[in-house]
């Protein structure tokens, strides 16, 4: 047996058996709902109705309807785009980056993580899309010959870039995703007495029969795909940053930019994870999966890339006074002592400030202020986009053009309806899909687990040198006695 | 073919690769072994190769690199070359700079879906596929190993204690499938 330190805490409480990891990741999809979730849904849905109603009025009256100008030209959709991106870097994160880092904790978040990072990014691609005005030709994005002459699209263009980024991104993400909900669609399949139930999850686990050749494929399947969304992950927000760092305006024009908006993405996504998991381990009632252990450790992450953000910041105002260029200098004096000083004090206070907290274990340990701080974070992250977009344009080179950008009802709904549609599809995923890789977390019960840890120090630990049998019979060969 | 199968079920991953083992040293061939995870270290105990897949995740990736930068060309260069800023862009070396996002970005999707796709065709998992698990418990908690006892030296009688001795609960026949 391949055993860890008793000192190291366990990541599955209680005494669990590989049954009990079954019936408790099952519960939600086999169980009813209670009127908690009815009524969280009915608000989602109500939300994203409203959003798609917002989106059918903008695309029948045009772009005029959102409160742009001629000075500040890219505003509120462009903020939401690169928020909701920067929200699902946390999943590809914790799925891929903690892969290849061997961290255990991943096993229990990373299902629901992922299916975060798919539902964020549709809500990312809406706003592109939507911001073309003529949704119908979004397709000339795309590099095809076309009739008027052998023009193409541009590929000395990050926005081109970002075309190629987004949807590789989404359509990895969802592979990678699904990939691994095999297995576990093949769990729920395999325990259906209802006949109607069974056939969808049937076709859902694609006739999967774990065979040691599937498994064995199935895992470096994983590694390798964890190999190449790791880069991946870190070129969609460079690549976005792009957007911004490639062009001539003051204050977007820095080569801080990707390694700053890749911290910032991954420091908002493990916000939005905390916002969503802290409620869902209680109410799908995961409290021995997704532990106290598990939310420090996110914790730590968001110390860490929020004082990442935090020094991005601050060097750009420093490298904005050594450059010595008068409209650098400005548009960062204007961003902090301008007319949208709020929003400027809004994004430090929540990203810069706040989380330094985390560095009291209390802080990092409490669940409600967890809960408390991943809203205050995600609010921050998105002023963060608000302060780089809106106050860099609004006050442009000539000041006769100056002026201030005012959201229309159509900015406010389409931003609600997008939040409408990630909960919604987030709540339908809690009920119908094993929300924590049931296969993985039962490959390190024997590991991890409260009980078999409790049981292994029981048993002398690691003094017995590493193998220690369970149950007295099967003797381990000198070949057979240590993995990994 | 396959009149009748053993079915020896465990379920710790750890006594199944010691099972493994000293079936495989006694000459036994394993037919299958079926799992609810992955147990780490049974594919030296029952004979099973290394896969190979992440070969095709070269090849599509090579694959989707050079169709990105065959399309560039093509598209930038041969086609329609653009002055774009007066900015040296007229060769495929002065341009290949801006080309590098998107030569990854096509590496990346060729990449990771021909082998998620290369995964799901040679392990015959597709939408509609029946599985083939012999019993519904090894996607919850047991673990199986499978035997052809007409592929055996050993008479049936002899694998059974084996199978048992080896740390087997429960030891099941196929019915003629």
């Amino acid at each position: 047996m391949h055993g860890e330190s008793i000192y190291r805490k366990p990541l599955i409480l209680g005494d669990k058996t590989y049954h009990q990891i079954t019936e408790d990741i099952c519960a939600p999809i086999e169980g009813r709902a209670n009127k908690l979730w009815y009524l969280v849904f009915t608000m989602a849905a109500i939300a994203a109705l409203w959003g798609v109603g917002c989106i059918s009025y903008l695309i029948g009256n045009g772009i005029g309807t959102w409160g742009l100008n001629r000075t500040v030209n890219w505003a509120w959709d462009i903020t939401n785009f690169v928020w909701w991106v920067g929200i699902g870097h946390a999943g590809t994160l914790i799925s891929a980056v903690l892969l290849l880092f061997r961290q255990r904790w991943r096993m229990a978040v990373n299902r629901s993580a992922e299916a975060m990072t798919i539902f964020a990014v549709v809500c990312a691609g809406l706003f592109p899309l939507m911001h073309m005005g003529r949704i119908w030709v979004g397709y000339w994005t795309l590099p095809l010959p076309n009739q008027f002459g052998s023009l193409w699209v541009n590929f000395n263009s990050p926005l081109l870039w970002d075309v190629f980024a987004i949807s590789t991104y989404f359509s990895v993400s969802l592979g990678f995703w699904y990939t691994g909900l095999i297995p576990d669609f093949a769990m729920v399949r395999d325990r259906q007495s209802v006949k109607w139930m069974r056939n969808i999850y049937k076709i859902t686990s694609f006739g999967w029969s774990g065979t040691a050749k599937q498994w064995q494929r199935f895992e470096e399947v994983s590694l390798v795909l964890a190999g190449m969304s790791t880069p991946l992950v870190l070129s969609v927000h460079t690549i976005v940053s792009f957007d911004f760092a490639t062009s001539v305006i003051p204050g977007w024009h820095t080569t801080i930019f990707p390694p700053y908006f890749v911290a910032g993405a991954i420091f908002s996504g493990f916000a939005m994870v905390l916002t969503l998991l802290l409620v869902m381990r209680k109410v799908l009632k995961l409290e021995d999966y997704i532990t106290i252990g598990h939310v420090e450790s996110m914790n730590k992450v968001i110390i860490t890339t929020g004082s990442i953000v935090g020094v991005a910041y601050i060097t750009e105002l420093f490298v904005a006074w050594y450059s010595g260029v008068m409209y650098e200098q400005y548009a960062f004096l204007n961003r902090a002592t301008g007319p949208y000083l709020w929003a400027y004090w809004i994004m430090m206070g929540c990203n810069v400030i706040s989380p330094q907290v985390f560095w009291i274990k209390w802080a990092r340990t409490n669940l409600i202020f967890t809960f408390f701080m991943s809203l205050v974070i995600n609010v921050g992250m998105w002023f963060e986009r608000f302060v780089i977009i809106v106050t860099s344009l609004h006050r442009d080179y000539l000041p006769s053009s100056w002026t201030m950008f005012y959201p229309t009802w159509v900015d406010v709904g389409i931003f609600v309806g997008t939040l409408g549609i990630f909960f919604t599809l987030f709540l339908l995923f809690s009920r119908t899909f094993p929300v924590i890789a049931a296969a993985e977390l039962k490959s390190i019960l024997k590991i991890s687990g409260e009980g078999q840890k409790r049981e292994f120090a029981a048993h002398g630990g690691f003094e017995h040198g590493h193998g220690h049998d369970d149950h007295g019979h099967a003797h381990h060969t000198s070949e057979g006695g240590h993995h990994e | 073919m396959n009149k009748s199968l053993i079915y020896a079920v465990f379920s710790d991953p750890d006594v199944t690769v010691s099972a493994g083992y000293s079936l495989t040293k006694a000459g036994v061939k394993i037919n299958n072994v079926y799992s609810p995870f992955p147990i780490h270290g049974i594919d030296p105990a029952i004979g099973l190769k290394p896969t190979r897949i992440s070969v095709a995740a070269f090849v599509f990736g090579a694959t989707g690199l050079s169709l990105a930068l065959l399309m560039m060309w093509y598209m930038m260069i041969y086609d329609w070359p653009m002055n774009i800023g007066g900015k040296p862009s007229f060769g495929l070396m002065q341009n290949i700079p801006a080309f590098v996002p998107v030569l990854f970005e096509c590496t990346v999707l060729c990449g990771a879906h021909g082998m998620i796709w290369t995964f799901f065709f040679i392990s015959d998992i597709l939408p509609g596929k029946e599985a083939k698990n012999p019993d519904p418990r090894t996607t919850d908690d047991k673990i199986i190993i499978e035997i052809d006892p007409a592929m055996q030296k050993q008479s049936e009688g002899d694998l059974i204690d084996m199978l048992k001795h080896a740390g087997a609960e429960e030891i099941n026949r196929s019915q003629n499938h």
